[in-house]
């Protein structure tokens, strides 16, 4: 076990180091260039200006040069300075990332209390309504466009019925809560503030659901499908012959080791829920990581989109390796 | 004799889902090769007067901004999103296949390598990474389909090399070996074939895949230059519009019917290889 | 004996009817079983794969799964109707009063759950343990099945134990609550033949100790004969027969029992004696033909079997028997005596066909992460074999020994790591894959599995022109065409099949096809690996016929891959007992299996299930072979190991053609 953990340390490790001279390489090499881009036309056609910013920027030293420039920056937590905002783009993320660590988590939530039910549920009531209902369910999720899902959200319910709040992580008047977390609903109930924890919970409820939208989709087939082959297997026909309840079948024996596929996917829907968040982010006006990545987009801003992709790579590699561990509890198989 | 259930609502329940599927593909393909001779107004013909006119008889699903014929626009909207979902999983699975074949057959070193360089493109999240490629290179169709096969040819990878594998332990391979078959006839009649099936079934389900992601970037703004009618860009341009909602709304559903079409016939192309579920 | 007599049956089975629904039809798995088991009872089921053996079993325990159905009659578990149970009363009954063992206990086991909560859940639901009493109960019952360190056991998981110890699991869980019955549903079919001796004896034991009646279900006459006094033998979903077993191996008075009995080769057979096969398939289940349901295939059969359809008659004092030819109580004839065999004495050449010398293949294991060793698999540990022209060597032995991988090894599938290998002269050890091409037509290779040896999706005439055009052996595609068919008429197909795909056809053809590739190159050499161990003993004895026909016809050579000691006794001329990577003894076939001298063969020839052999019980199972042991490989499990086994016996020869690796040939006897 303690060997497993630490093979699976090192290969993380050595995958970020190979992701961040990825990330280097294509910020590097890429034919479209971010000086051009950024100073505008008149400048770039000044030889000497261009000289004098790439200089700047460090970029006229050989690559290798530059990677270690890159590594070491990194080691320290510069990921570089924002060309749009002109501020350290670690400081932008560390301002942005709180509301999507937010929206996030309670979506992956959503998504994993929501899918793997339904999704037993339609295994073990196979051909019948709740099987349909499921399908219906997990096709739609994994077939809406996320943006477009969010539109439509955004214009019954708060543009036609008027039952949900607007656009944002709070009603435009109110005052945030204060707090040191920035997550609205732990800062306000820290706070005591439940008038502001109501505002910013009914605010998350829509964009939640739009972000959970394709993972609970994904999570109701895999955890069907897992469980059909699970309930399947010669040991649930053994739980039969020893007169166990359907329950305990269905819980204990089926249930644990349909599991395994499950916590891949889901593992990996954490880590897309973040990227997802791009789209529902920039529908929703929600100040987050993923809008931030969309203006960042839209104005070529080098360094951001690197900063997050490397900061996205990161958590990837993190929830994978956590995937992994858990494997060991889920499976003792794999322990060795 | 009692049944359990009748036989045209078995078949229904099995087949049916595989038949829509084809049909909603089949409507979609011709829509596209024949947008210019079907569609009621030129897809970039504005109408500034009438200017985000509701549904009505004259434009069925409305006009945009601009004026422009929503229904126009998005039966055009199928060539560009059709074509990039197919470039992109085509080209991607014919990359990605050679090189999980390749990986397979060498073993050892050659595949160590190629599948260490497939995980770790497979590290990133493929729209990020697809995002800052694009950005990288520019806005542009090209451009995107482009980023989008830097990151699609990985899966294609690493499940064309566990069917090879898988193939390559077979009895009847062997069996083929020891009959003294060429190793080149030993993989074009004995593995290829019988990994084509779940290929097959991947590259239909990521048709809708494809679609979908490169609807994505273009509503980011990266896959289409403007006045090119696309989907994505077209639901983008209507996303403040609430009021006008079937500015929006349209282009979505657009989407939404294509990638349900393309994981119906995924879904059935899987049943219908599958000698379990074929059998009974 | 155990009494039946006045006492209420365990178990009455009336008229019992079990159905599968398909698109088709209604498929008839059992239609009019009727039998009942007294308390203490030992009752066999013996049949072919879809006779309908295994649905009676899930039948009785209402454990069939859609689009399975009961559609009549009844079953009474002491005189309580089961197919009337509520589901809560059927949930009580299961695994508690009756319980049941499955085939295959390395699916049976759930991989996630620790063997103790798998051997006590059940005695905890039906309230007859308290969760610390269960405890003490699962580890004796885990002592007293033979399962060494029981407490350790208890709190692994699955996947740390061979078939043999999980079979040991899957009987504790079924006896847990001192159910009054057990069904066991080919619960050894799975092991290998010396573990197979020892699950067996544990159920015997069982009925012994606990009284618990058993219904044993199995493929195999000789299984039942070595446990159950009575058996009932399903055709086609009826019951054909019932007796006691000892009466139905001797003097069987169903067609089908007959064939069945006389099908399966014995070790006590004579010499050369040929295998009785009939013809032909089962009838189909879902539109059953009106007379007797093995009029088609049946030697016997006379008139009125083709439209009546007889019924379950008594042609004895307690026995039973569904057949118009010995109603009268006449028993059926003998098989015919094959004519003397042959003699097979191969010309005597100065140089063999196939030679090898000191052949050693190890395979290394993929290291367990950075940190790990990689490990070694010892899979051929240094085997010299000499094979004549004309000869038929069979190698026998356990999964596990090695022998699959020495028939990869001297056809080249994979190289050898040590050691030297000559077909016909020529040195084939270190060839390159592109030159042994050539030397491919010359040896031909049948295997084991016959869905997994032929290429899905090329028809059974494109498999065997295949080798006829790579091979440039026929000028046209007219001409490959004559030759497949001749090729199929060779091995008993029909031309008109040639077309076909392999999942149309059964198993005992798909060999056959499997066979005629093999021949289509006209080799000297037939390598069968396992060639007849996937297929029903019927079949099987098809299959043999076909090949010891094909080897006179054709002089072919034959190395034969096999477990069943008496397959191989029927087929081979000389035979090499492997264990551990090595081969241990080594004789004519004839003699190696009268007369076994290395204590392992002696076990081995032991624990072959054929009523009246003296058995000796081998304990313990085969040792790793990722560390090889020193000294004698067998000496741990040896019951005669002395000091002197701590040094490895060479293969030495005893007497004129037989040689022994043991320090004590002979010295161990039954």
């Amino acid at each position: 076990m303690p060997r497993y953990i630490a093979t699976r340390l090192l290969s993380a490790l050595a995958m970020a180091l190979l992701a961040s001279l990825v990330v280097f390489l294509i910020s590097a090499l890429v034919p479209g260039d971010p000086v051009l881009a950024q100073m505008g036309d008149i400048a770039a056609s000044n030889p000497a200006t261009v000289l004098e910013w790439r200089a700047k920027w460090g970029l006229d030293l050989p690559l290798w040069e530059r990677y270690g420039i890159f590594l070491r920056g990194l080691a320290q937590g510069d990921l570089g300075i924002s060309i749009a905002t002109r501020r350290p783009v670690l400081d932008d993320i560390v301002q942005y990332a709180p509301a999507t660590v937010e929206l996030a988590t309670i979506a992956f939530v959503l998504a994993i209390g929501v899918g793997i039910p339904l999704g037993i549920a339609a295994a073990v009531w196979r051909d019948t309504w709740v099987d349909s209902l499921a399908r219906v369910v997990s096709l739609l999720g994994v077939s809406a466009p996320t943006f477009w899902l969010a539109f439509i959200m955004l214009a019954i319910f708060y543009g036609w019925l008027g039952w949900a709040p607007g656009p944002g992580r709070m009603d435009p008047i109110a005052f945030p809560p204060e707090g040191p977390t920035g997550l609205f609903l732990l800062d306000a109930a820290l706070a005591r503030d439940w008038e502001a924890w109501w505002d910013a919970a009914t605010h998350l409820v829509l964009p939640a659901i739009v972000l959970a939208a394709a993972t609970i989709g994904l999570i109701t087939r895999t955890t069907r499908a897992a469980m059909l082959d699970s309930l399947g297997q010669d040991y649930v026909r053994v739980a039969r012959a020893k007169g166990l309840r359907a329950r305990v079948i269905v819980l204990r024996h089926a249930l644990p080791n349909a599991l395994v596929p499950v916590v891949t996917l889901g593992g990996l829907a954490y880590a897309n829920l973040l990227a997802g968040a791009v789209m529902t982010e920039t529908v929703f006006s929600w100040p987050g990581l993923g809008r931030y990545t969309f203006r960042s987009a839209a104005a070529l801003d080098f360094p951001a989109i690197m900063g997050i992709t490397l900061l996205v790579s990161a958590a990837y590699l993190l929830v994978n390796l956590l995937v992994d561990l858990s494997y060991a509890a889920l499976d003792p198989r794999v322990r060795r | 004799m009692p049944i359990a259930r009748p036989r045209w609502r078995r078949r229904l329940q099995r087949y049916g889902p595989a038949w829509a599927g084809t049909a909603i593909v089949v409507t979609w393909l011709l829509i596209a090769l024949f947008a210019p001779w079907i569609v009621p107004y030129p897809p970039d013909a504005q109408d500034i007067v009438n200017r985000l006119a509701p549904p009505s008889a004259t434009h069925w699903l409305g006009t945009d901004v601009l004026g422009r014929d929503v229904f126009s626009r998005l039966l055009y909207g199928a060539r560009l999103s059709l074509t990039a979902g197919f470039t992109v999983v085509l080209v991607g699975a014919a990359i990605g296949v050679t090189i999980g074949i390749v990986a397979a057959w060498s073993r050892g070193v050659v595949d160590e390598a190629l599948m260490r360089f497939t995980d770790l493109v497979l590290c990133f999240p493929p729209i990020i990474l697809a995002l800052a490629i694009a950005a990288a290179l520019g806005i542009g169709t090209t451009n995107t389909i482009l980023a989008m096969l830097v990151v699609w040819w990985p899966k294609f990878a690493r499940l064309a090399r566990a069917l090879a594998l898988v193939q390559r332990s077979q009895e009847y391979v062997e069996a083929a070996t020891v009959l003294g078959l060429a190793p080149i006839r030993i993989l074009g009649r004995h593995i290829l074939p019988n990994t084509l099936g779940p290929l097959a079934v991947l590259v239909t389900l990521d048709l809708g895949n494809a679609i979908l992601t490169f609807a994505g970037l273009s509503f980011l703004g990266l896959g289409v230059v403007p006045p090119t009618p696309e989907w994505g860009s077209m639901v983008a341009e209507g996303r403040e519009l609430v009021e006008q909602w079937w500015v929006a709304a349209f282009p979505g559903l657009a989407i939404l019917t294509v990638v349900v079409g393309f994981n119906f016939l995924g879904d059935g192309l899987r049943d219908w290889l599958d000698p379990k579920t074929r059998l009974r | 004996m155990h009494g039946t007599g006045l006492l209420t049956p365990v178990l009455e089975v009336e008229d019992l009817r079990t159905v599968f629904l398909t698109d088709a039809g209604a498929v008839r798995a059992v239609d009019g079983v009727s039998f009942s088991v007294g308390p203490g009872e030992m009752l066999g089921i013996v049949g072919e794969s879809g006779s309908g053996k295994s649905v009676t079993a899930l039948s009785l325990m209402r454990l069939l799964e859609e689009p399975a159905r009961i559609i009549g009659g009844s079953v009474r578990f002491q005189g309580q109707d089961v197919l009337a149970m509520t589901a809560d009363q059927l949930r009580a009954w299961r695994g508690d009063r009756a319980a049941m063992v499955f085939q295959d206990p390395m699916t049976g086991l759930n991989p996630v759950v620790r063997i103790l909560r798998q051997v006590t859940e059940h005695m905890i639901s039906h309230g007859r343990q308290t969760p610390a009493s269960a405890r003490i109960r699962a580890v004796e019952l885990l002592r007293r099945m033979g399962v060494a360190a029981p407490e350790r056991a208890a709190a692994s998981f699955p996947h740390e134990f061979s078939g043999g110890m999980r079979q040991r699991v899957m009987l504790a869980i079924g006896v847990a609550n001192d159910p009054v019955l057990l069904i066991a549903d080919e619960p050894t079919t799975a092991l290998d033949v010396t573990i197979q001796a020892q699950i067996l004896d544990l159920l015997r034991g069982l009925n012994q100790d606990f009284g618990t009646a058993i219904v044993l279900i199995s493929h195999d006459l000789g299984v039942i004969g070595t446990v159950c006094r009575r058996v009932a033998v399903m055709y086609a979903g009826e019951i054909v027969e019932e007796a006691e077993t000892a009466a139905v191996l001797t003097d069987p008075r169903h067609p089908y029992a007959w064939a069945l009995v006389n099908a399966v080769p014995r070790l006590d057979s004579p010499a050369g004696a040929r295998l009785v096969s009939i013809e032909g398939g089962p009838p189909n289940a879902i539109d059953p033909p009106p007379g007797c349901r093995f009029f088609a295939r049946c030697p016997f059969r006379i008139a009125r079997c083709e439209h009546d359809h007889p019924p379950l008659m008594e042609v004895a004092p307690g026995r039973r028997a569904r057949c118009w030819v010995t109603a009268d109580g006449q028993p059926l004839p003998p098989p015919p005596i094959a004519a003397a065999a042959a003699a097979r004495t191969p010309a005597p050449e100065d140089r063999p066909l196939l030679e090898a010398t000191g052949l050693v293949k190890h395979f290394p294991l993929p290291r367990s992460g950075v940190f790990g060793k990689p490990g070694t698999v010892h899979a051929v540990n240094g085997v010299d074999l000499r094979l004549r022209r004309g000869e038929a060597l069979g190698i026998v032995g356990e999964s596990g020994c090695g022998k699959s991988t020495l028939a990869r090894l001297v056809t080249r599938l994979h190289a050898p790591t040590a050691g030297t290998l000559r077909f016909d002269g020529q040195d084939i050890t270190r060839l390159s894959a592109a030159e042994m091409r050539p030397l491919r037509p010359r040896m031909g290779m049948v295997f084991q599995d016959p869905y997994a040896s032929l290429n899905p999706r090329m028809t059974v005439g494109e498999a065997l022109a295949e080798p006829l055009l790579a091979h440039g052996r026929v000028a046209s595609r007219a001409a490959a065409r004559d030759r497949v068919l001749d090729l199929m008429a060779t091995v008993g197909l029909k031309p008109e099949w040639a077309a076909r795909f392999p999942h149309e056809f059964s198993g005992g053809q798909r060999q056959r096809v499997s066979i005629a590739r093999s021949l289509a190159l006209e080799p000297d050499l037939v390598v069968a690996d396992e060639p007849v161990s996937a297929l029903d003993v019927n079949v099987q004895a098809q299959v043999l016929n076909l090949m010891l026909d094909l080897r006179e016809r054709l002089g072919l050579s034959y190395l034969f891959i096999a477990h069943d000691l008496a397959v191989v006794r029927a087929f081979c001329d000389r035979v090499s007992v492997m264990y551990l990577g090595r081969f241990v003894e080594e004789g004519p076939a004839l003699d190696v299996f009268a007369q076994p001298l290395h204590p392992y063969t002696v076990a081995l020839t032991s624990a072959v299930p054929e009523p009246g052999r003296e058995r000796v019980v081998l304990g313990g199972e085969p040792p790793s072979t990722l560390v090889l042991p020193t000294g004698c490989a067998f000496r741990g499990r040896c019951p005669v190991a002395r000091a002197a086994c701590e040094a490895p016996p060479p293969l030495a020869e005893v007497a004129p053609g037989r040689r022994v690796a043991c320090h004590f040939p002979g010295s161990f006897r039954p």
